[in-house]
């Protein structure tokens, strides 16, 4: 019985050896890249599909794709940072990047596979936002910009032409008044801008707004917070918070938030993001809506603006040698023109290359259009720190519609709080 | 250590003795082991687990805490240096940081008493209840069981400033609709009342409890004196109610400083990240505003220095109120 059970051992060993040294030499030929995104069915269904083409064409390369919940995505990857764990390639907000370069989490691209000249010819100028020490940090796949909603059942009911929205914020604001319905007790009842600020209202005042009122918000090595740098700014932060204070068109938490708001069919123009076609196109089948470019400003109609924003793949320090050529080959995947394409239509996003955001045909679309037109003018703002410097401007709007202050102190105290964020990290 | 050994001894005497076998018992007197010490050793090995636990997920984190409250320790950095004392003194100068201490006191300062007199007058009038006791303590228990994130969110519906089920009332009542979560002097208010209206039920129950203790002769006795009900009850329930009161005092406090949950849910922005602790701050707490330096701006060794402060002042009011709890009550 001993003899049979030595037998058996020595059989199991050798075999286990055998095994590990195939397992060994196929781990040998093929690599894998561990890339990671947060959840959004959408994208996560794409980005499935793409592996298995990109692996078919690719043989030795496998792509390990791995999603997190949107609300722990960013908390996920900065405690991988120094776990010293997590992927090789990795989807970031533009926003993020400046703290991950400083947190040595990324690589740049390599000049080789990405010149920065190419980058700068191909893509939309907006990437720019990513480029730091004269390196960029990622590319992305499709971008993002702003444009206004309109509910075209409301003009109608209020005498206005329901195919002509507002070209210009002066129109806006008039059109807003008139749309504007309160209840005998003074409740809001019909908002008639879905005025916000935590939502994209205030992306449009610090690069749409400020601009047109001939402001320019940041310094070229945008280290300096430009907002009151002339009467301009004054200008702009009283007209966009007496929308709320003087005209009373909106409420900040007015039916919870914005979009809710406008797709409840209880707001008549709001400014939402490329992302919000998708909810709207599901969610707001009931009401006529209609979507166009940003106003301008009467005074200064040539100066047109936009806020742009993206996601982009990123290398991490991670991906080195052979891996780190296997991450170049699927992130040059992501961000070709064919993928772009088939990006607008299964996700919804427009893409970052400038060759096809200036498609003719994909510009006359009636939904995709007015935010292509808007990249051509779209501004990304570098973010030390997105979610305080938000609350930063949050704050200083209640400080106006909540108790009253002037709105010159307020934006005074404001610039105070967002440069100091951009003093401490720059110190 | 004592009283486990004791009772283990106590069970070892009273059970049959399992067989063991030969080898055993031989080896056991030269390991030199008293019957004693092996019991204690038992009961060593049935606290191990829940020891280790303990230390592990309590003790050791919270001196870790302590640790990182003294460095520059940023999640998404490698180099976490230590900086002295520099965590604490950037919170003598945030403003955010003594806004939420003073909310904190407040909610603390109404949450405790409200809980307290509700609680009690609610108890009193169960206990002269007749009939569905039962019902009745279990209609003001069902709160406390329910998830308060579902709370939360329930009452922000609730107090929502358009269309709002409370600001419909006041319209139909003839009186102005108030902005409730939107009012600067009414948001810390809105999330008190909700924190009191779910926990009046607990503190129901340990009143009534306490209510029972209060022995009956005392009350007949005071009765036949000549006392009134009010007398009665100021004179001989409420002292006798002393360990009661005190021990929900203490809860109450502890948690109230501790409020986080009703917060994050009823004072935040539709995103999540948006305006939490509601407008400029109105309803932001201390851990509400040690989660958001923490978590959302990854500032771990400042957010620890927080920690550590709310820690000792938890820990001095807690030991206040200790001795206060144990001041013996003569029946």
């Amino acid at each position: 019985m001993k003899t049979t059970f030595s037998r058996v051992l020595l059989v199991s060993v050798v075999a286990a050896l055998l095994v590990a040294l195939a397992v060994s030499h196929v781990g040998a030929q093929t690599i894998t890249v561990e890339y990671w995104q947060y959840y959004y069915e959408s994208k996560v269904v794409l980005i499935d599909e793409l592996i298995k083409e990109f692996e078919a064409k690719n043989p030795g390369i496998k792509i390990d794709h791995k999603t997190f919940p949107y609300e722990q995505f960013n908390q996920k990857v900065a405690i991988s940072v120094p776990a010293g764990s997590g992927p090789d390639v990795v989807n970031l907000f533009y926003g993020w990047v400046p703290k991950y370069v400083e947190a040595g989490y990324l690589q740049p691209l390599p000049e080789k596979d990405f010149p920065v000249a190419t980058i700068e010819r191909d893509f939309v100028p907006m990437v720019d936002s990513i480029k730091l020490e004269g390196k960029y940090w990622g590319l992305p796949t499709a971008v993002r910009a702003l444009a206004l909603f309109w509910n075209k059942d409301h003009f109608k009911a209020a005498g206005l032409d329901p195919e002509k929205p507002p070209t210009t914020w002066e129109q806006l604001q008039e059109y807003a008044i008139k749309l504007t319905q309160r209840d005998r007790a003074g409740q809001l009842v019909q908002s008639g801008f879905a005025w916000n600020a935590d939502g994209q209202d205030w992306h449009v005042f610090i690069q749409v707004l400020l601009r047109q009122w001939g402001v320019t918000p940041y310094s070229a090595d945008n280290k300096k917070v430009l907002w009151n740098s002339n009467q301009g700014g004054y200008d702009a932060f009283k007209w966009w918070t007496e929308l709320a204070t003087k005209h009373k068109v909106g409420e900040p938490t007015f039916m919870g938030d914005y979009r809710t708001a406008f797709i409840a069919g209880k707001a008549s123009m709001m400014i939402d993001g490329s992302f919000a076609l998708g909810t709207l196109k599901s969610k707001a089948q009931d009401i006529n809506w209609g979507v166009t470019t940003l106003p301008v400003r009467a005074a200064n109609p040539t100066v047109q603006a936009n806020f742009g924003s993206f996601w982009l793949n990123s290398l991490t320090v991670k991906a080195q040698g052979a891996k780190r050529d296997a991450a170049v080959k699927w992130l040059q995947f992501l961000t070709s023109p064919e993928v772009m394409k088939r990006w607008l239509t299964d996700v919804g996003e427009l893409p970052a290359r400038t060759a096809l955001a200036e498609d003719k045909a994909l510009l006359s679309d009636p939904q995709y259009g007015p935010f292509l037109a808007g990249l051509k003018y779209a501004y990304a703002t570098f973010f030390i720190d997105e979610t305080a410097e938000r609350q930063a401007v949050i704050d200083a709007t209640n400080e106006v519609l909540l108790r009253g202050t002037d709105p010159k102190v307020a934006l005074d105290a404001l610039v105070r709080k967002e440069q100091a964020i951009r003093d401490e990290y720059y110190k | 250590m004592a009283p486990s050994a004791e009772s283990s001894q106590r069970h070892t005497s009273t059970a049959p003795a399992p067989p063991t076998p030969p080898r055993h018992r031989a080896a056991s007197p030269r390991r030199g082991l008293s019957l004693r010490q092996r019991t204690a050793l038992w009961g060593v090995a049935f606290i191990i687990i829940p020891l280790a636990f303990f230390l592990l997920v309590r003790i050791y984190p919270a001196l870790v805490a302590f640790d990182v409250s003294l460095r520059d320790w940023n999640i998404m950095k490698f180099n976490k240096p230590y900086i002295g004392l520099k965590n604490y003194q950037r919170l003598a100068a945030d403003d955010g940081f003594w806004n939420a201490a003073r909310n904190t006191v407040l909610y603390s300062a109404i949450i405790v008493p409200a809980s307290l007199a509700l609680g009690l007058l609610a108890a009193s009038l169960i206990q002269l209840a007749n009939r569905a006791r039962g019902a009745y303590r279990m209609v003001y228990f069902l709160p406390y069981i329910t998830p308060t994130v579902a709370v939360s969110w329930v009452w922000r519906w609730l107090f929502f400033k358009n269309g709002g089920v409370l600001n419909q009332i006041l319209i139909s009542l003839g009186l102005t609709p108030q902005p409730f979560l939107q009012g600067l002097d009414q948001a810390l208010l809105c999330v008190a009342s909700v924190v009191v209206w779910q926990g009046l039920g607990y503190y129901i129950v340990i009143f009534l409890a306490g209510l029972e203790m209060v022995p009956h002769e005392y009350k007949e006795a005071a009765t036949i004196d000549g006392a009134s009900g009010w007398q009665v009850f100021r004179h001989v329930t409420l002292p006798l109610l002393n360990p009661t009161i005190l021990f929900l005092a203490v809860l109450g406090t502890i948690r109230s400083l501790q409020i986080f949950t009703e917060i994050m849910n009823m004072t935040s922005g539709g995103s999540g990240a948006g305006d939490l602790g509601g407008p400029l701050g109105s309803t932001m707490s201390l851990v509400v505003y040690i989660y958001q330096t923490a978590f959302y701006q990854f500032k771990f060794g400042y957010a620890s220095a927080m920690t550590v402060v709310l820690f000792v002042v938890i820990l001095a009011i807690t030991l206040v109120q200790m001795k206060l709890l144990n001041k013996p009550v003569e029946y």
